[in-house]
């Protein structure tokens, strides 16, 4: 997609409450900190994450990474006042961009419950009050923090600590916003909830850090989706989510990446599955210029689940490094990755596998399908699937395919009157139908446009 | 008999085809009239599918000589999909799979495009009315619509997938290629049931064809021998019954 056609590009002014200044320091962790005022141990936390940051070689097997100028990287903007429940009350142009977004909109159709969060920080929340009434808490990250102390300090950092890697140190020394999601027990929110994350300044860097805990029995299904404006110099978004699946739960989270390409996105997810739960991560990857983005799962009780499906879109000038990662640590556990990635306009997507079973397990199952399109000769796609497999009784499966679109199959629909637009359209969403129909229906609705919006930008 | 005027007969002149430098069509020329059948007749290699594919603009053929005239205009110069739009029609010997391509939103997709149609214009549940009457005229189930585009098809059913997609478009000029390779006989004459099915006066069809097995099911009104790139002979169904007995090489000897 050229940048004309990215329709989210746009910006408003920078009028902050308040920016840190420029560049990544000790002083700027404790600043954030004293900002939000919150309890001395997350901040030695973040010292601590920031020290493991320095220490941290930028990883070099994956995408190139040695444009990323930290010190030209904002890593705290505070955009309002505060926080608002209604979205009146949100400042006009932010709400201006959030309306243009579409998101007050999805809220009334089909969402439980919405975040947007505008730089570093939630301007709004809500969850309606049904689900308040039976005990769901919906928050940004801060405001759980400053409600559930308890609970945040039992699983922060618990699935992703800040020694995992740069990125996740980097997002836990000035983490800002994000959300904070608890459903009680045997609780099932039965529609989505959702948060949108904008990046709006220039050279802004994005770290919000989520934490899901479902509760036994309970099921979730969050939604995020983000954007930002064009812009010449790089934006950093580095993310950390972490989720806990307790017995019996279900949590599925859902995402539409749709950075424009001057951002970095380098996020770290994972979710830890307890006995007969069941973590479903569905992720759309069709902005960014560099993403490095691999949804894991430790399936840690017995009879635990994962289930991955993922499309990634790289186009000119886009990098998508993507997969997967699944660690088998008790009987019984299973795992599903399915993978689709189109490559065109000499974009480059590669799809990471890691599937690890621990030693002496019993009926494991393991399955990893990776599928890539693509579209023309210079675009690129490349499959790295890695097995640690220390168990006998494992039944394990890889399958990877490699597809050119084809003069052929745009000839036989042409021949039907389809123009080479059109053909390439259905060629393309029929390659990615087999993930694409097993989502929400506004979710598929999405990401198939999103994807005709790409074809149209290049084709013909 | 007046002269055929190519509103109503794709007319093919002196046509060369070159296929990755070499030349497979050497100067063909043929006119197939609507409410005609042609049988177009050759052993392998002759050039039978090149003509095909050459006609609808299949990349990697080349024309480095001759016109094809349909409604006034040479087809040769038009992007593949505006030939088809012109009411040309090739049924492929090997159809290609789409996975993932829903069989009635590609019919439907097709068809809007082939009438020009808007999406609005047509509603998908007109468009269900009009599929059910095709499926019934070719005797096909309904699951076929259901399925992706090909995908798993066995021979017979690609096949006959090909013949309903001519039955949804109903083009003027249907060109069919090797519409019984790979099929048992009673495949066969399903699939010929259906082209029957499909012919009259609003329509010319071209079948390219190895076998003269294919034509004791679709009578033809002229058969046509391709020999080297070349029509060597034309003449009536007993050409083809000729063949049969003789084989190519004694045909083209008393050619």
């Amino acid at each position: 997609m050229s940048d004309s056609d990215y329709r989210y590009g746009f910006h408003d002014p920078e009028n902050y409450i308040y920016r840190a200044k420029q560049g990544i320091s000790h002083d700027i962790v404790s600043e954030i900190s004293w900002l939000k005022g919150e309890p001395e141990w997350m901040s030695r936390i973040r010292h601590r994450a920031l020290d493991h940051f320095f220490k941290r070689e930028t990883p070099t097997w994956g995408p190139e990474l040695g444009n990323l100028n930290y010190d030209e990287i904002y890593y705290y903007i505070k955009p309002s006042e505060k926080q608002e429940r209604s979205w009146d009350n949100v400042p006009k142009e932010i709400r201006n961009t959030f309306d243009r977004l579409g998101i007050p909109e999805a809220e009334k159709k089909y969402l439980a419950g919405v975040g947007a969060q505008y730089e570093s920080e939630v301007v709004y929340h809500s969850l309606k009050e049904e689900w308040t009434e039976q005990g769901v808490v919906f928050l940004d990250m801060d405001g759980g923090l400053r409600e559930y102390p308890e609970l945040v300090r039992e699983y922060f950092g618990s699935v992703v600590p800040y020694t995992d890697n740069k990125f996740a140190a980097l997002n836990t020394a000035v983490w800002s916003g994000g959300s904070f999601i608890y459903v009680p027990k045997g609780v099932e929110v039965a529609i989505p909830l959702q948060a949108y994350f904008r990046i709006n300044a220039k050279n802004m860097g994005q770290f919000e850090r989520t934490l899901i805990i479902a509760d036994e029995g309970a099921k979730v299904h969050y939604i995020e989706g983000c954007t930002a404006p064009i812009y010449s110099t790089d934006s950093l978004h580095a993310a950390v989510v972490e989720i806990v699946v307790k017995r019996g739960a279900r949590v599925t989270y859902s995402t539409v990446q749709n950075w424009s390409k001057n951002v970095y996105n380098l996020v770290t997810k994972r979710a830890m599955v307890f006995e007969d739960g069941l973590m479903e991560w569905v992720d759309g990857n069709l902005g960014s210029g560099v993403s490095m983005k691999y949804p894991a799962a430790i399936l840690k009780g017995k009879g635990a689940r994962l289930e991955v499906l993922s499309v990634a879109m790289a186009s000119k000038g886009q990098v998508q490094d993507v997969g997967s990662k699944v660690i088998h640590m008790a009987p019984y556990t299973s795992s599903t990755i399915v993978s689709k990635s189109i490559s065109k306009d000499g974009g480059r997507s590669s799809f990471r596998g890691l599937v690890k079973v621990i030693p002496g397990l019993k009926g494991v199952k393991a399955s990893v399908r990776c599928d890539a399109l693509i579209m023309d000769e210079e675009s690129r796609s490349d499959t790295y699937p890695y097995l640690d497999v220390n168990s006998d009784d494992v039944e394990i499966g890889h399958e990877a395919t490699v597809t050119k679109i084809g003069e052929e199959k745009l000839f036989y629909l042409m021949t039907r009157g389809i123009g080479e637009i059109d053909a390439a359209k259905m060629i393309v969403n029929g390659f990615i139908e087999p993930v694409v129909r097993r989502l929400p229906m506004e979710f598929a609705v999405e990401m198939n446009r999103l994807i005709e919006l790409e074809m149209e930008g290049s084709v013909g | 008999m007046p002269a055929i005027d190519n509103n109503n007969a794709l007319i093919i002149k002196d046509l060369h085809v070159s296929v990755e430098g070499r030349e497979i069509l050497k100067g063909v020329d043929l006119e197939i009239p609507k409410g005609e059948v042609h049988a177009l007749m050759g052993p392998n290699g002759a050039g039978k599918s090149t003509l095909a594919y050459a006609l609808l603009g299949r990349p990697g053929y080349e024309v480095t000589g001759g016109e094809a005239i349909f409604h006034g205009k040479n087809l040769l110069e038009l992007p593949v999909d505006e030939r088809a739009r012109e009411g040309v029609f090739l049924a492929f010997q090997y159809p290609q799979e789409i996975p993932g391509l829903k069989v009635f939103h590609f019919l439907r997709s097709a068809y809007l495009a082939y009438k020009g149609l808007k999406v609005e214009e047509f509603s998908p549940m007109k468009f269900m009315n009009l599929l059910n009457e095709k499926l019934e005229l070719l005797k096909m189930k309904e699951d076929f619509i259901s399925r992706y585009l090909n995908e798993g098809f066995s021979g017979g059913e690609k096949k006959r997938m090909e013949i309903l997609q001519m039955a949804v478009l109903e083009p003027e000029i249907a060109i069919l290629d090797e519409p019984d390779s790979g099929l048992d006989i009673d495949a066969v004459r399903i699939v010929a049931n259906g082209v029957n099915s499909l012919r009259g006066p609003e329509r010319g069809i071209l079948v390219i064809t190895h076998y003269q097995r294919l034509l004791n099911y679709i009578k033809p009104d002229f058969v046509h021998i391709l020999m080297d790139g070349k029509i060597t002979k034309s003449g009536g169904p007993e050409l083809a019954e000729e063949l049969e007995e003789t084989g190519y090489e004694v045909v083209e000897g008393i050619g």
